[in-house]
């Protein structure tokens, strides 16, 4: 019988769960194009400093509060610097500050809260400790941090490495509370299934049931905290360097351009806005991208 | 109906307790125990089944979830092959597991959601052999042409299933490692009556081709007068009788268990008019209050003073039947002491039919 069958029906062996994730995602519109427009900007950034390659910091007094011209496409402020280039170059700081940050909160929280809901031993400590991050005061914590930290990192890593690790860290050991919540709440339904009893059956040691049944099952909300942590991550940084905790002040980021063109908004609005859209553009099509990864992630929407 | 002379049981489960405990107040402190499982012994043959039934909250499930280990018993031994269950060590633990096997209720459950079939069958191969991926897919496709699954539906996941199909998947995971035993833990209950015949059957026909022991666990009494060779009781966390098939069925010796006989319809309606039920009053005691003396005295229609007082215990009263109750003291008196103990017990089991 199997020989007839399995010549008239070919068989497809199983195939990387990874393929249909993809035929999945390209079928979400929104995600599609929120893909582009973040594949749009990455290029964006990281070619067309080679394109457009005038210095972000270069000061020409003369062409001061230009609009837009092909000399300067967005024009220059109120040190007559391109914005053009700030914007490229701030950029880059920007989306890899968003993008590390969330990674390291995400890992961090998706850790605790893991540990937490699954061993039981652990719970207490670990969402006490949770706890106390959560009541800590967060500005005054990064002002610490940041006094603390900047001189002995700028030193051994150089001043923008060391401040880009110093607000990274920062940003993420001070978001990570909320997602080791949600994870843990997952994590104690999740335990609880009989899928995770037959495992135990079989003998799956925890490391691997943790790797192998709870974590995929917990992964919604975790890509859901993850798309609203870059957000949240570019706005903090953009807050730090407003309040000069952040990178150096000649040193473009989104947040700096958005809050250096702050006082004059009304003179001059394009400047608000760039920044502005840059940023809102980022995370808006980073949140559809999560959102699409997620029902791509999860089989039983898959293929509806 | 099977000659246990020259069988040697498999699988031997003494005094077995498995207590839940109670905490309360704010210093969670320990103010008693749900006795889910209170002192349950018994034995199980190579190529057996033994069926348990009882209603539900009885400690059924719990009891073939204890053997497994897949909670830690508060007291008792379980020996499966010659091997001690409850004495060992995670990892000794671990290499005995391809050994016992379970297939659950719940098929939706039981299967997690993000594998694919190929996964979940292959999962146990995983943890404990060393197979090329070529020869784990063979193995793969072998399981699923045992319990009749296409070879196709490989790369499917759980809910593009029926409960019929998700269960085979089950038993097809159970099967992966070769086990010797496996605790069926009411496989048929979430299914429909034509699929519950389907499994039934394919547990019987891979039960006769791969000669496994099977814990039967069900309350469904007409399914295991089907399929099991013994059949014991349950109520209230403890064995209130075990008996071959045939002869609990004909003549069911303990009140609780004439009690849930008389409740199965016959399917001939001469037989069934005469049937004639015996209706209890009242609820299960709570299994953290069970009631002094026999656990059955609260609902029993045929309660004696003595009952009250005095636990009773499981004794034989006949060549391999095993009763609970006062009311067989006195045929019980001649053959085994009023303290014999479960232990003792154990040993004449063995005699069997």
């Amino acid at each position: 019988m199997t020989d007839t069958s399995s010549t008239a029906v070919k068989i497809r062996p199983p195939r990387s769960q990874w393929w249909d994730v993809w035929d999945q995602f390209k079928t979400h519109k929104g995600a599609l194009i929120g893909l582009t427009i973040f594949v749009i900007i990455l290029a964006a950034i990281f070619i067309g400093p080679l394109i457009w390659d005038m210095a972000p910091t270069y000061v020409d007094l003369r062409a001061r509060n230009k609009g837009f011209s092909l000399a300067h496409p967005f024009g220059t402020d109120q040190l007559g610097r391109d914005i053009l280039a700030r914007m490229l170059a701030g950029g880059k700081v920007s989306i890899a500050v968003g993008l590390t940050a969330m990674g390291l909160s995400i890992v961090l929280g998706t850790f605790i809260g893991v540990l937490a809901g699954y061993f039981k031993r652990l719970e207490g400590p670990l969402m006490r400790l949770t706890d106390l991050f959560l009541a800590l005061p967060l500005l005054p914590l990064l002002l610490l941090m940041v006094t603390l930290f900047r001189d002995p990192l700028s030193k051994s890593f150089g001043p923008e490495g060391g401040i880009f690790l110093l607000i990274v860290t920062a940003i993420g050991a001070t978001s990570w509370m909320q997602t080791a919540r949600i994870v843990r709440g997952e994590v104690l339904a999740i335990k609880e299934r009989e899928f995770v009893l037959a495992a135990r059956s079989i003998g799956t040691p925890a490391h691997r049931m943790v790797m192998r049944h709870v974590l995929p099952n917990v992964l919604s909300p975790i890509m859901v905290s993850a798309t609203l942590g870059i957000a949240s991550a570019i706005i903090t940084e953009s807050a730090l360097s407003f309040l000069g905790l952040g990178f150096p002040p000649d040193f473009p980021t989104w947040g700096r351009l958005l809050f250096d063109a702050v006082d004059q908004m009304q003179l001059y609005p394009a400047r608000v806005i760039l920044p502005g859209l840059a940023i809102s553009l980022t995370v808006l099509s980073v949140n559809y991208i999560g959102d699409g990864l997620r029902d791509a992630l999860d089989p039983r929407i898959r293929g509806r | 109906m099977f000659d246990t002379a020259g069988v040697k049981p498999l699988i031997e489960v003494k005094g077995l307790k498995m207590y839940f405990p109670i905490t309360a107040g704010v210093f969670r402190s320990h103010v008693g125990d749900v006795k889910a499982v209170d002192d349950v012994s018994f034995t199980i043959f190579e190529g057996e089944t033994l069926g348990l039934v009882g209603e539900s909250g009885c400690g059924k499930s719990t009891c073939g979830r204890a053997i497994l280990r897949l909670y830690e018993p508060t007291a008792g031994s379980v020996v499966i092959d010659g091997q001690d269950v409850l004495g060992a060590d995670q990892g000794l633990l671990r290499r005995m597991r391809p050994k016992m096997q379970m297939v659950f209720q719940d098929p939706q459950a039981s299967l997690n959601p993000r594998m694919t079939v190929a996964a979940i069958i292959g999962e146990p191969l995983d943890e404990h052999t060393t197979l090329s991926k070529a020869e784990k897919l063979a193995r793969i496709y072998e399981l699923m042409d045992q319990v009749g699954l296409n070879r196709d539906f490989a790369n499917r996941y759980p809910h593009e299933f029926s409960g019929g199909q998700r269960q085979r998947i089950g038993i097809a995971r159970a099967l992966a490692l070769n086990p010797k035993f496996i605790v069926c833990d009411e496989p048929i209950a979430a299914l429909d009556v034509s699929i519950q015949a389907q499994v039934v059957n394919l547990l019987e026909e891979l039960q006769d081709r791969l000669g496994l022991t099977y814990l039967f666990i069900s309350h469904d009494l007409s399914m295991v007068r089907h399929i099991a060779d013994r059949v014991a009781v349950m109520y209230l966390g403890q064995i209130i009788e075990l008996s071959p098939r045939d002869a609990i069925y004909a003549e069911p010796l303990h009140p609780y268990t004439q009690a849930l006989l008389s409740a199965v319809p016959e399917p001939d309606p001469e037989a069934e008019k005469t049937r004639r039920r015996i209706i209890l009053t009242g609820d299960v005691p709570s299994p953290a209050n069970p009631p002094k003396g026999c656990n059955f005295c609260t609902r029993c229609p045929k309660v004696m003073d003595i009952c009250r007082v005095e636990e009773p215990r499981l004794t034989e009263i006949r060549p391999g039947r095993f009763v609970s109750c006062h009311l067989y003291d006195e045929t019980a008196g001649a053959t085994a002491a009023p303290g014999a103990t479960p232990s003792n017990n154990n040993t004449a089991i063995q005699q069997g039919e």
